[in-house]
């Protein structure tokens, strides 16, 4: 067993895992250790094993991953901050044979874009919503978002979220499970090598989904913003356990049999 | 038993050093270098020969970094 040479092992036919083809070969422009990239990958992934790269349209939000056209190698539309499920909407019934989706984060799908996201989740529109909340507003410098914790310490709630004051964080997947238009809905997160399996399942799930016309698929990917909460990526995953997960449960919430 | 051997390879231009990787690995094969890349961040090298390549550390890296290789060893 001792004979063998890291070149015998590093050959071509021993891949067994490697960055998909999908994402370009930019450095993305995410913060060390944020949970973006994991979700950017898994979805290229997806689309790589279903061979619909070429069949998908993507839109991108406002927010971190506002440059998300930059890493994913597919087509991609840019939307005004909030309105990607609008936008989504226009894209998918004018092409209805291609597979749409939006990747938004939380200041830009549980705020600003409430409504747009309410209405074509209950339209039941036939798109995939990716949702990745990490509970800040991450771009602009960790501001407090509607998604953000009770007592948690922001930029503008360095005491802690007050209820009373500030109004209680809002469940968005919760929310938008009890709307006849939308066919799974769920929770997942990236932080784990279980989770990110789990999460990529979900992802696969969701675009399988829309070639059934049902409605719409959305999936909440819980993720975290170390530099937003100020800690070390490893320190912050901790923290996301600790705290997000027992307000943000994981798991299925509506499913559909197929 | 067949044995397994695995390898990993970091592309350290593109590593942020997050250190994520390496509470997912069960052999603790990687370290954080003392050196750091182009972009100022220490980025993680593997440590041991102890890989098996389980592909956990790919499967969390944010920026898709580590590329895995095993083999079976007869």
């Amino acid at each position: 067993m001792d004979t063998i040479s890291k070149e015998d092992i590093r050959k071509p036919e021993n891949i067994v895992y490697k960055r998909t083809e999908l994402l370009t070969d930019k450095v993305m422009s995410y913060c060390p250790g944020c949970g973006h990239g994991t979700a950017h990958r898994i979805i290229m992934e997806v689309l790589e094993e279903m061979g619909i790269q070429d069949k998908t349209i993507g839109i991108a939000p406002v927010g971190c991953s506002v440059l998300a056209y930059e890493f994913m190698n597919i087509d991609m539309q840019q939307a005004a901050h909030g309105r990607a499920p609008a936008l989504a909407t226009a894209v998918k019934r004018l092409n209805p044979d291609k597979f749409v989706f939006t990747y938004q984060g939380d200041g830009d799908l549980a705020a600003i874009g409430t409504a747009e996201t309410i209405h074509a989740c209950n339209r039941g529109e036939n798109i995939v919503i990716i949702f990745i909340n990490n509970g800040i507003y991450g771009m602009t410098g960790g501001q407090m978002a509607p998604t953000t914790l009770e007592g948690m310490k922001s930029s503008t709630s360095p005491y802690g979220r007050d209820i009373k004051s500030m109004g209680n964080p809002i469940k968005m997947t919760e929310l938008v499970a009890q709307l006849p238009g939308t066919i799974y809905v769920t929770r997942q997160a990236v932080h784990t090598p279980a989770n990110v399996r789990k999460a990529k399942k979900a992802v696969r799930k969701a675009f399988e989904n829309q070639k059934l016309n049902k409605g719409l698929s959305f999936v909440e990917i819980v993720s975290n913003c170390n530099s937003g909460w100020k800690m070390t990526p490893n320190q912050a995953n901790q923290w996301m356990v600790d705290n997000m997960f027992p307000f943000y449960p994981l798991g299925d919430i509506k499913v559909n049999e197929d | 038993m067949a044995k397994v051997k695995g390898d990993i390879v970091i592309d350290i231009e593109k590593c942020k050093g997050c250190q994520v990787c390496m509470p997912a690995c069960p052999n603790d094969v990687i370290g954080v270098s003392k050196n750091v890349n182009g972009k100022g961040y220490n980025y993680v090298e593997t440590v041991n020969e102890e890989c098996i390549g389980c592909a956990n550390c790919a499967v969390v890296c944010p920026d898709g970094v580590i590329t895995v290789y095993r083999k079976r060893i007869e």
